[in-house]
């Protein structure tokens, strides 16, 4: 995993889905342009939807790590 | 999401909290992908959104098994009610009360939960449809 300042973490493991990219999207939406947000999810619909979501909504999806039981994904806020 | 996307619209029937819930989520899809929404509440839907029995026991559709309704109504996904407000918060969600439904059950606009925009006929609802699908849940 690299090593990059992560402005907000949102740990929505655990969580139903669309609940873990509902949080992503509020907090982006409260969030700075070039702030990046990382967010756990055990949600496997997080896997397709966070992409999606982020691809529409002209963010940047850093980087998609799975873990344990669990995904790790990190988006910078880009507009 | 800057550009016109067409509308999703849906017909909700049933007012099941499986089929409602499921309705909800297809609503927050659509609404976080920048699709306007548009939610048409005929008969039993309809009475589900009566103001103070959102959050009542709807049941569950003829599928659901004994077995199943415990899997279901163990799940920890957040109620279809939640699921409407977020999608509102996030998209352009528009839902409203068929008027036959409204006239046939003798409720008023106030006898509703406030997630109801409005009242409409059908044919209003057939126009904001414009070019986009419906679904009849």
């Amino acid at each position: 995993m690299s090593t990059m300042q992560i402005d907000k973490t949102i740990d929505a493991r655990g969580m139903a889905c669309p609940g873990p990219l509902m949080n992503l999207i509020g907090a982006i939406r409260q969030g700075q342009v070039g702030q990046i947000f990382e967010v756990f999810s055990s949600d496997e619909g997080s896997k397709t939807d966070i992409p999606a979501w982020v691809a529409k909504a002209k963010h940047e999806l850093v980087e998609v790590v799975q873990d344990d039981g669990y995904a790790h994904f990190i988006v910078r806020k880009a507009r | 999401m800057d550009e016109q996307e067409k509308p999703l619209s849906l017909v909700l029937f049933s007012g099941t909290d499986d089929k409602l819930n499921a309705a909800a989520v297809l609503t927050v899809g659509a609404a976080v992908m920048g699709r306007p929404v548009n939610i048409f509440l005929q008969y039993y839907a309809l009475r589900a959104f009566r103001a103070g029995k959102v959050c009542a026991d709807h049941a569950l559709a003829w599928e659901a098994t004994d077995a199943l309704t415990h899997v279901i109504r163990a799940h920890p996904g957040e109620h279809w009610s939640e699921l409407l407000k977020q999608a509102k918060d996030v998209g352009d969600v528009n839902i409203q009360a068929c008027a036959l439904s409204m006239d046939m059950f003798h409720l008023q606009k106030t006898d509703l939960d406030p997630l109801v925009d409005g009242i409409e006929g059908v044919a209003a609802f057939i126009t904001s449809v414009a070019d986009g699908q419906v679904l009849f849940i």
